[in-house]
């Protein structure tokens, strides 16, 4: 199932929504990516899935346009990257809330940034607030929530200014896994339902498996991609089978195969 | 506290200390201390007088516009400071000696610069808070959280906003500690530039008191001073506990 080359088949039939082209990014003389080139086709989950140093979060910001690549570029529908752009979204791995604002008012954020009046932003956020099902949390503050509802919050200000590009920095990791596990099923319905293309980065091997359309494995030393993969099979059998089927099981050995000799 | 199965009030403390000066003062140990119920009822005599209100007056208006500007200039200094490395490398080896530095020593040379008046006493007034709030602003600027940073950078955030939006609220717990330090140094500051720069105020009050022996107008008028720097001090501290709950999570 696993390919060293991306399908040219399906590459065709979903075009890319973001693109990154021989991206480099040096700290010194640390080489964190080299000549990185990866299609994000749109629509569709992809996650960055490698061990830790890897350079998967450094790709996710230089995406983002947090971080600016030492060479190579970034197009996002065909423009390229230059900076922070209201066509990508970021939902951090610490949820990076404001802990003296009310959810409502973290929800709102983004758009107060760009500059919609108070009544008109406030609507629009208690729209997606209920959405990640906070409704009537509107206005608790960040530390009166738990790890998992204060990501809700991360996810529907990233939400709320209506971004093409969702990116997502290890967006669980910091949540117990009862909740990971209700979040990874609320995210595969919101790929499902809202007609965004999400990148999403991660270490865990489970979770790249069960939420992505494509997972690029990422190596380090020096950091490039080392195959993607694309299961196809199981996704339309219903969230509660995937963990059962035997091409989950499959790819998720045949990663751990491919990582085994560069963890520690 | 509990004393004997019974709850004392908070600050009950205090009564035994008022009992015990009231004792010594009635002893006549020593003429420097008289009676605290002499003290008492001469603070509400004074009070009265115009020479006092004229002392309140005066020390409020030096005080108030010395910690204005020691406010107004402090913290965006500080913060600016601690979001830019070149001007932290400019700035923080001063601050860092005049917050230390025996700052009544200066106020001659202020006298010389800036005259006898109001301008030279809210010049020393801002000199002694200014420094703290500054250093204060700054480290609450240093341990901001990077990814709020990060955050408000990818939602496009201008840098006026992240400044006022993002920087000043992720230091306020330090500069309100840093301003409440300030705002105790100033009350230092306003009495000593009143009784070096010229004698006004209540700098002014405590001269004539002490120069004619005036014992109990003396410790009246410091009573007074007291409670004003006390009442400031607690309401200052009140606001800080109102936004520690995000101290701790940013």
């Amino acid at each position: 199932m696993a390919m060293s080359q991306i399908d040219p088949v399906v590459i065709d039939n979903a075009e890319s929504a973001v693109s990154t082209r021989n991206i480099s990014k040096n700290y010194g003389d640390v080489e964190a990516l080299r000549d990185l080139s990866l299609e994000f086709p749109r629509g569709q989950l992809t996650s960055l899935l490698g061990p830790s140093g890897c350079g998967k979060t450094t790709l996710l910001k230089i995406i983002a346009g947090l971080l600016e690549p030492t060479s190579g570029e970034v197009e996002v529908n065909g423009k390229t990257v230059t900076g922070p752009g209201p066509d990508r979204a970021f939902v951090f791995q610490d949820f990076a809330l404001l802990p003296w604002a009310s959810v409502i008012r973290n929800v709102a954020f983004g758009l107060e940034m760009r500059g919609m009046g108070k009544s008109e932003r406030e609507d629009i956020a208690a729209k997606y607030i209920k959405e990640v099902g906070l409704g009537g949390f509107e206005h608790s503050y960040p530390h009166e929530l738990s790890g998992g509802m204060r990501q809700r919050v991360g996810l529907a200000r990233a939400l709320s200014v209506d971004a093409e590009v969702l990116l997502m920095d290890e967006p669980f990791s910091a949540v117990d896994e009862q909740t990971r596990r209700k979040f990874q099923e609320d995210l595969l319905a919101l790929v499902q339902n809202e007609n965004k293309t999400f990148i999403f980065v991660t270490h865990s091997i489970e979770e790249a498996v069960y939420v992505s359309d494509q997972i690029a494995l990422l190596l380090p030393r020096p950091s490039r991609v080392h195959e993607i993969i694309r299961p196809s099979n199981f996704r339309s059998k219903g969230v509660d089978n995937i963990r059962r089927d035997p091409e989950y099981l499959d790819i998720v050995d045949e990663i751990w195969a491919s990582l085994r000799t560069y963890v520690e | 506290m509990t004393l004997f199965g019974y709850r004392l009030p908070g600050m009950s403390s205090l009564i035994l200390w008022g009992l015990l000066w009231e004792f010594v003062g009635q002893s006549g140990m020593t003429f420097f201390v008289p009676p605290l119920s002499e003290v008492l009822s001469t603070l509400f005599e004074v009070v009265q007088t115009a020479a006092f209100q004229k002392a309140l007056y005066e020390t409020t208006y030096a005080f108030l516009a010395g910690v204005f500007f020691a406010i107004a200039i402090g913290i965006p200094v500080g913060i600016l400071m601690g979001k830019n490395r070149l001007l932290d490398e400019l700035l923080l080896p001063w601050v860092n000696v005049f917050l230390s530095a025996p700052l009544t020593a200066l106020v001659p040379v202020l006298m010389v610069l800036f005259g006898f008046g109001m301008k030279a006493i809210i010049i020393t007034t801002t000199l002694f808070g200014i420094w703290i709030i500054i250093l204060n602003s700054r480290a609450g600027v240093k341990q901001i959280n990077r990814s709020l940073v990060e955050m408000a950078h990818s939602f496009g955030a201008s840098p006026l906003d992240a400044f006022f939006k993002i920087y000043f609220w992720a230091a306020l717990p330090e500069i309100l500690g840093g301003v409440r330090i300030g705002i105790i140094r100033a009350v230092k500051g306003v009495i000593i530039g009143q009784l070096l720069i010229s004698i006004v105020g209540f700098g002014a009050l405590f001269e004539l008191y002490s120069a004619n022996f005036l014992m109990a107008h003396f410790w009246a008028v410091l009573i007074v001073l007291f409670a004003l720097a006390f009442t400031i001090s607690e309401f200052l501290a009140y606001l800080e506990r109102r936004v520690s709950y995000y101290a701790a999570k940013r």
